[in-house]
């Protein structure tokens, strides 16, 4: 940003003696390819021995298939593999946009009353602590469309990070803050549009993050459970399918599938967070040293 | 006059006795300092009389408004307290914000604070890109946008350095001397307080109550030279004398 020198050109008419935080706002390309060079050069030289491990040893391809026979297999059945893909991210999708909505607004009517919190808290608490894999065949007895019974599992497993980190945000606008607000006679509706939320915001990110990912794991544990077949399969039920039928190197191009959609969906919030802070908040600032 | 407390007390939930019979006015253009070790209730009368809190006994009582009531206030608090998702300029225009003030009017009047202490050019700086000193003037430009009856500043630069402080002691004293608000400002420096007030006000250790007040008679454009002058010794000597037998009363 432009306005970083005119700051600093500016403080002599100010006239402090302290100075203003070092912060370095460039994102350095090189230093990005740098922190990005370590785990990269980790992956291949793993992938390596990998492949080599296989050969020397001229392990079956039923009991581990070599990484160049998995690339060929995602090659070979992408046509089948893609929609399931399709079908997994379209339930992670769904689960984790319900686990905000519901997980904001559930949070939102905690902060309305301390009574209201104390009463249904421990039930979000009894929601998160049970296995998913132990409710979702209850879930999916229930509920005779599996897409939707899927959905709720994923969901159920998604939404506490966001409740539980939404809440303590809202908690914690700032006590002097606080006092300002009510120096100037806001309203509740202005406490809560102008502090309580922008100071949640953080804390409902940092949620949303984990929330991403369990919301896959949810996805993908209600599947296995589900075990279904046919048009509707997810990546889960390809992982399964595949076992049954001996065909590792699929099973494992499944997972890689899985894996991948899991960082992918890691990246773009940890992207969404950064680009919601970076103006002000720590957890998005880098400094020199 | 603008503010009377008779009498006050204030006794926190836990039981802690703040105040005890306190009394003390607040007069019309004056620099009224607090000055007292920590923890004698400084924080408690500002709060009170900012409203942001109850009596426990005694009164406060108002005069000059046409309810009745204490009018605008303005507070700076000892920390810069900025929300720090929102640029300079919106800090600064919060208070109009919250209280509906129409937006050209609102933009001129938060123009005119920042230009008041000097952040001009800041307007979309963010707090964390600003040194201390820097959030405490977006801090005092927030209180004064109202441009309130009163001000109250709760040991505003206590945590800045010593230059800093000096430099913000000058450019506050230069904006009251042209502007003339009243000001209650807390401190328990002897040396900051005499430099910066009109009266004194020496308060006891807890629980607080006023135990003398000592008039500063100093010709009123004060700058660096005063710090050095006989004059300036002289009460902060005795001003020092009184908060030493206050403390120990
Ligand atoms: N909200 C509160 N609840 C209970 N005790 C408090 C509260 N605020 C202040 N106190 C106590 O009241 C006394 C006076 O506090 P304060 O007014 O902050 O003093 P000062 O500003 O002079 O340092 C202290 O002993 C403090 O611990
Ligand atoms: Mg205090």
């Amino acid at each position: 940003m432009a306005s970083v020198p005119t700051i600093e050109g500016k403080r002599a008419a100010v006239g402090d003696a302290d100075s203003p935080p070092a912060t370095q706002r460039r994102v350095d390309l090189w230093t990005v390819a740098g922190r990005a060079l370590p785990p990269v050069a980790i992956g291949v030289i793993v992938l390596v021995l990998w492949e080599l491990l296989v050969r020397v040893k001229e392990i079956p391809y039923y009991i581990l298939p070599g990484p160049l026979l998995i690339i060929g297999t995602l090659v070979k059945d992408w046509g089948t593999l893609y929609p399931s893909l399709l079908v997994t991210l379209a339930i992670t999708g769904a689960a984790l946009f319900v686990a905000t909505v519901a997980g904001v607004l559930i949070a939102i009517l905690f902060t309305q009353s301390r009574w209201v919190e104390r009463s249904l808290f421990p039930y979000a608490v009894i929601l998160q602590v049970t296995p998913v894999v132990a409710i979702a065949p209850l879930i999916i007895i229930w509920v005779k469309n599996i897409p939707i019974a899927l959905l709720i599992c994923a969901w159920i497993v998604a939404f506490f990070p966001i409740v539980s980190n939404t809440t303590l945000g809202l908690n914690s606008a700032d006590h002097n803050l606080l006092n300002l607000f009510q120096l100037y006679g806001a309203s509740r509706r202005q406490v809560f549009w102008y502090l309580r939320l922008p100071s949640a915001m953080p804390y409902f990110l940092g949620g949303l993050r984990i929330s991403g990912g369990l919301a896959l794991i949810g996805a993908v544990v209600a599947e296995f459970v589900a075990g279904t077949g046919g048009t509707q399969s997810g990546l889960a039920y390809r992982v399964l399918e595949s076992g049954y039928t001996m065909q590792i190197p699929r099973m494992f191009a499944a997972l890689f599938m899985i894996t991948c959609t899991g960082i992918v969906i890691f990246l773009l919030l940890n992207g969404l967070s950064y680009l919601v802070l970076r103006k002000w908040h720590e957890s998005a600032v880098k400094r020199e040293g | 006059m603008i503010a009377r407390l008779s009498r006050v007390d204030k006794v926190y939930g836990n039981g802690v006795v703040a105040l005890r019979g306190l009394d003390l006015a607040v007069g019309e253009g004056e620099f009224l300092s607090l000055l007292g070790p920590s923890g004698c209730g400084k924080s408690t009368v500002l709060r009170l009389v900012a409203g942001l809190g109850e009596v426990s006994g005694g009164r406060i009582e108002w005069s000059g408004t046409k309810d009745g009531g204490r009018g605008d206030i303005g507070f700076v608090f000892q920390e810069p307290t900025l929300m720090p998702w929102a640029t300079v300029r919106k800090n600064v225009l919060l208070p109009l914000k919250l209280r509906g003030v129409p937006p050209d009017e609102a933009g001129a009047r938060v123009r005119e604070a920042i230009e008041m202490v000097g952040l001009d050019g800041f307007e979309h700086a963010y707090p964390r890109e600003l040194s201390g000193g820097m959030k405490m003037r977006v801090s005092i430009a927030r209180a004064l946008v109202t441009h309130p009856r009163l001000l109250l500043m709760d040991e505003p630069f206590a945590s800045l350095d010593e230059i800093t402080r000096f430099k913000l002691d000058n450019d506050l004293l230069t904006l009251w001397a042209k502007q003339r608000w009243t000001v209650v400002f807390v401190t328990h420096s002897v040396y900051e307080s005499v430099y910066l007030s009109t009266r004194i006000a020496v308060m006891t250790a807890r629980p607080g109550r006023t135990a003398s007040e000592v008039t500063i008679d100093a010709p009123a454009p004060r700058d660096e030279s005063f710090r050095t002058s006989p004059l300036y010794n002289e009460y902060c000597r005795n001003v020092s004398a009184r908060l030493a037998e206050a403390t120990r009363a």
